[in-house]
């Protein structure tokens, strides 16, 4: 395993960055340990529990899973890039109101996978938020406020993303 | 007069919620220190060997190699282990590895790459000794017992016998008698956050230990023991906690390697376990082998209960002696029963260790029960309601064991449960493939005997308020994601009568907090609660002498008013703003400070165990699972859960429902697809989320959580358990609607398409040979 390090030129959350990253680093560890992003977390590192859902390009994506020599140059959004300045969106809003939250361990991965379903469908049924959000685990709640907490916000969270810019479907974009 | 308006009994978001929404939150991996090193742990490979020599010459040419740790070295072979009955965990081996995947050694680098690398390399020497993996092999005489503390020179850790009554004579008398043997495998707790810690030895001689842990008072008492160190030299702190179900709630070899790494090199070390890692560590269900035989007469009264475990505890002890006796003493509810006979064997073996886990010794247990009642309820031609039902515990009540029943919301679950259901539109009523079934169950709201003997309170919370009017809570109950953070705030600020958003909770240091026993037994609403509820209380009595100070009125005149106003009782036009009050009580003084403390009452008989199950109160359950169930495939698809579950109060009914609705979801979890499996030579063969399968969003279905309220007289405003109870009642409803669905009754817990199938088969062959006969 090579540990030279090489400048990687990420956008994430809409700022350039520039860092250092072994070509096995993954993104997970580089939005941890060099751009100090703690918000996307590490659950298991084989892609099984969705903790480190990130959206690239729109696109929900297992960080862990995913080289970060491979998304240079590529749009990066993380938890933290969900709020607009002060004001948190809507989806984090309503996770915290309907009890989608306990421990708290998830909840980065399920808001990621949650905006990218919100972003194409302002109006999901149940079914449609959890296959949406099948790809993530949570060990807490059941699932079920977390479903309460898409259908809750669904109008409000795209209308709030409409706003940023965050509209297109990623398979719309060129 | 306008009465003061409390959160107690609304939807309330937990407080910390919008840390965890917006990322900011901090748990164990998000900490980093100036100067950190980075560990990595060897483990074994072998199942069961004597490790004579470890060498880091290798590992030591990594760049960025630090620090190496041996067994033999200082402290290593000190033992520590959650009850003080069974302290028989060592940091490393002494000399003795005791499972495929024990700690044997550890290294310390520079960077976490680094530290993987050096962890590959370091070279192990060790003399295979002949394991024991089986339970039954545990029980025979062995020249190489895992512990020198086994009973009679084999595997046994513990033996619990126990009769009440005339059981003999209740059998023989009996009716109907129904049950049989089930075989559960061992289950992990699956919490998404992997454990983790950081030790920082600290310029002043100290060191403190950053983990994610649900018992920060136990892990204290042990490092001060391993350490050999004075415990007030040692602080635990813990971050959020990313979900524990009791496999956070021991002190682990992990975290006292890393003290131990710390202090060696003088520098911070943090080491995260990855997911491999925390099956190894496990301390989850213990498999568990059962067999239960249940009397009534020819109404369907239960007449005696006649049970026996074997439980298999793995490499350590834990929390294992309680579990032993949990087996058998819950079940002795929510049903009446004249007579009871119980056995329990726990049994070391060579695999990772066995603990508590989310419904601690109750759960397989309570599906053997659960199982034998649906089929006498068959066999009596009785509705499997009714029969609970008729059984019930009475309200104030003592059980057989000298169990003291209080409050009981069972028969008001039992009515909800199948109205809400639609039960008897559909029990034996639907079409073959589709079946509905029932389980309860009943819980202890915290364990009556603390695991230390001392006098010191199960729960203290201090508070201190000053100029600012911010209410902090100091307690040492572990937040580790139910909400207990919010349920003190809560408490507080109902007894204070002021808003909750002035009420900053810090219960993570040992620093600053007083003791209280840690989250696990469904024990910190009860008793940190009662704790929170007393020490607001003590402050409401300062503002009512301060208000009283203020217009020479009586002080106990004075109430919690609306809008954080003390009013006068006798005279409307007297109120005294929060603000007011406080200012007048800090004046002289300085910062308000209060304490209140719990103690669970003195219960029980004068017998051996008679401490196991005791609890100031208990919860009840019945709850209702609708399946379809494919008989082509075995694969069972759960429609719709209905778990109604007594609570005492719902202090916050949107926590209360999160406790129910997960815990239905991880014993769904354990009913269908979740089990550990280990090859023939001891080596966990599934420790990933791929391989050991947690229900997925799509897989789980829509659970209705209905809260059912008793107001039990002891609780914090009538408040019990609702964390821990819930999970047992989910898997014998699964399985009794399977048997509805397609007439098997699944004896092997998980009740995987292979066992379902097989008993189809098993069913086939049976009837086809009745149809043979003439």
């Amino acid at each position: 395993m090579s540990s030279n390090r090489r400048i990687l030129r990420l956008n994430v959350n809409g700022q350039p960055r520039e860092v250092l990253a072994r070509d096995a680093d993954t993104l997970l560890d580089v939005l941890r340990e060099e751009c100090e992003l703690t918000g996307t977390k590490r659950g298991c590192d084989l892609g099984t529990c969705g903790c480190c859902t990130v959206q690239i390009d729109g696109e929900p994506v297992l960080s862990c899973l995913t080289l970060a020599a491979e998304v240079e140059g590529r749009d990066i959004i993380t938890v933290e890039g969900l709020r607009d300045g002060e004001r948190f969106a809507p989806l984090q809003e309503a996770w915290a109101e309907a009890g989608a939250s306990q421990c708290g361990f998830c909840t980065p991965g399920f808001l990621m996978a949650a905006d990218r379903l919100l972003r194409d469908n302002p109006d999901p049924d149940r079914q449609e938020i959890r296959e949406a959000l099948a790809g993530n685990l949570c060990r807490c709640t059941g699932y079920v406020k977390i479903v309460d907490a898409v259908e809750r916000c669904a109008a409000e969270h795209r209308a709030f993303c409409v706003a940023r810019g965050r509209t297109v479907a990623p398979s719309e974009q060129v | 007069m306008s009465r003061y308006t409390s959160t107690v009994g609304s939807r309330f978001p937990l407080i910390d919620s919008m840390e965890k929404s917006s990322g900011q939150g901090v748990y164990i991996e998000d900490m980093r220190f100036s100067g950190m090193l980075y560990a990595r742990l060897v483990r074994s490979t072998e199942a069961f060997a004597r490790i004579d020599e470890v060498d880091f010459s290798q590992a030591a040419e990594i760049e960025g190699f630090v620090a190496g740790l041996a067994p033999g070295e200082a402290g290593t072979s000190n033992t520590f282990g959650v009850l003080p009955i069974s302290e028989d965990e060592t940091p490393l081996p002494a000399p003795n590895s005791l499972y495929s995947g024990a700690i044997v050694a550890a290294v310390a680098c520079e960077t976490e790459v680094g530290a993987r690398e050096a962890a590959l390399r370091v070279q192990v020497r060790s003399e295979k000794l002949p394991a024991t993996l089986r339970p039954k092999d545990a029980l025979r005489e062995t020249d190489h017992p895992i512990h020198s503390n086994a009973l009679a020179g084999t595997n046994l850790h513990k033996a619990v016998d126990q009769e009440f009554g005339d059981v003999d004579g209740a059998f023989e008398g009996a009716s109907v008698v129904t049950g049989g043997e089930f075989v559960f495998d061992g289950i992990n707790h699956g919490f998404t956050e992997p454990i983790g810690c950081i030790a920082v030895p600290e310029s002043n001689g100290r060191l403190s230990l950053y983990s994610a842990t649900q018992v920060p008072h136990y892990l204290h008492r042990a490092l001060a023991k391993v350490l050999e160190m004075p415990i007030h030299k040692i602080r635990v702190y813990k971050p959020l906690v990313g979900g524990g179900f009791g496999g956070k709630s021991d002190p682990f070899p992990h975290e006292m390697v890393a003290a131990l790494l710390a202090r060696k090199t003088g520098r911070p070390v943090k080491l995260i376990f990855d997911r491999d890692e925390v099956f190894l560590n496990n301390h989850g269900r213990h498999p568990t082998e059962y067999k239960i035989q249940v009397a009534a007469d020819q109404e369907g009264r239960l007449l005696g209960l006649d049970a026996h475990s074997r439980i298999d505890g793995g490499a350590w002890g834990s929390f294992g002696v309680v579990t032993t006796y949990y087996n058998g003493v819950l079940s002795q509810g929510p049903y009446r029963l004249p007579s009871f006979r119980y056995s329990g064997r726990r049994v070391y073996t060579n695999k990772p260790a066995s603990g508590a886990m989310r419904g601690h010794g109750a759960v397989n247990a309570r599906y053997a029960l659960e199982t034998a009642l649906d089929e006498m309820a068959e066999r009596l031609k009785l509705d499997p309601f009714d029969l609970r039902a008729q059984n019930a515990l009475p309200p104030n009540t003592t059980t057989l064991n000298h169990l003291r029943i209080t409050s009981t919301g069972f028969l008001e679950c039992l009515e909800r449960a199948r109205e809400r259901s639609g039960w008897d539109q559909k029990f034996r009523k639907m079409p073959f493939g589709r079946g509905i079934g029932l389980g309860c169950g009943f819980y202890i709201s915290g364990s009556a005997l603390p695991i230390h003997r001392t006098r010191t309170p199960q729960s203290t919370v201090h508070i201190k308020i000053d100029v600012d009017g911010g209410v902090t809570i100091h307690s040492l109950a572990a937040d580790i994601g139910q909400g207990s953070d919010t349920m003190l705030a809560q408490c507080v600020a109902e007894a204070m009568g002021v808003r909750i958003d002035r009420c900053r909770v810090m219960a993570k240091d040992t620093d600053t907090a007083p003791i209280d026993l840690g989250s696990y037994s469904s024990r910190v609403t009860f008793m940190a609660g009662n704790a929170a509820l007393r020490t607001g209380e003590a402050v409401f009595r300062k503002m009512q002498r301060a208000c009283a100070r203020l217009t020479g009125r009586s002080a106990e005149g004075f109430v919690k008013g609306a809008d954080e106003t003390y009013v006068h009782l006798d005279d409307d036009g007297v109120v005294i703003p929060f603000m007011d009050a406080l200012r007048e009580a800090l004046a002289d003084n300085g910062a308000l400070i209060a304490k209140g403390a719990y103690i669970a009452p003195k219960l029980g008989g004068a017998f051996k165990g008679s401490g196991a199950g005791l609890s100031p109160s208990y919860s009840y359950q019945a709850f209702v699972a609708e399946v379809e169930v494919d008989p082509e495939t075995g694969f069972v698809r759960v429609e719709k859960i209905w778990a109604a579950h007594d609570c005492g109060k719902a202090l916050n009914r949107l926590a209360v429902e999160g406790q129910l609705e997960g815990s239905v979801h991880m014993g769904m979890g354990q009913a269908l697809t979740e089990q550990m499996l280990y090859l023939n030579n001891g080596q966990l063969r599934n420790g990933s989320f791929l391989d050991y399968k947690i229900p997925s969003p799509v897989d789980t279905p829509e659970i209705e959580a209905i809260v059912v309220e008793s107001n039990d007289p002891e609780g914090p405003l009538g408040a019990k358990e609702c964390g821990e109870g819930a999970l047992a009642p989910i898997i014998p409803a699964i399985g009794n609607a399977i048997y509805d669905a397609v007439g098997v009754r699944l004896h092997e817990v998980p009740m995987t398409p292979e066992r379902i199938l097989k008993a189809l088969e098993r069913k086939r062959k049976i009837q086809e040979k009745a149809g043979a006969r003439p």
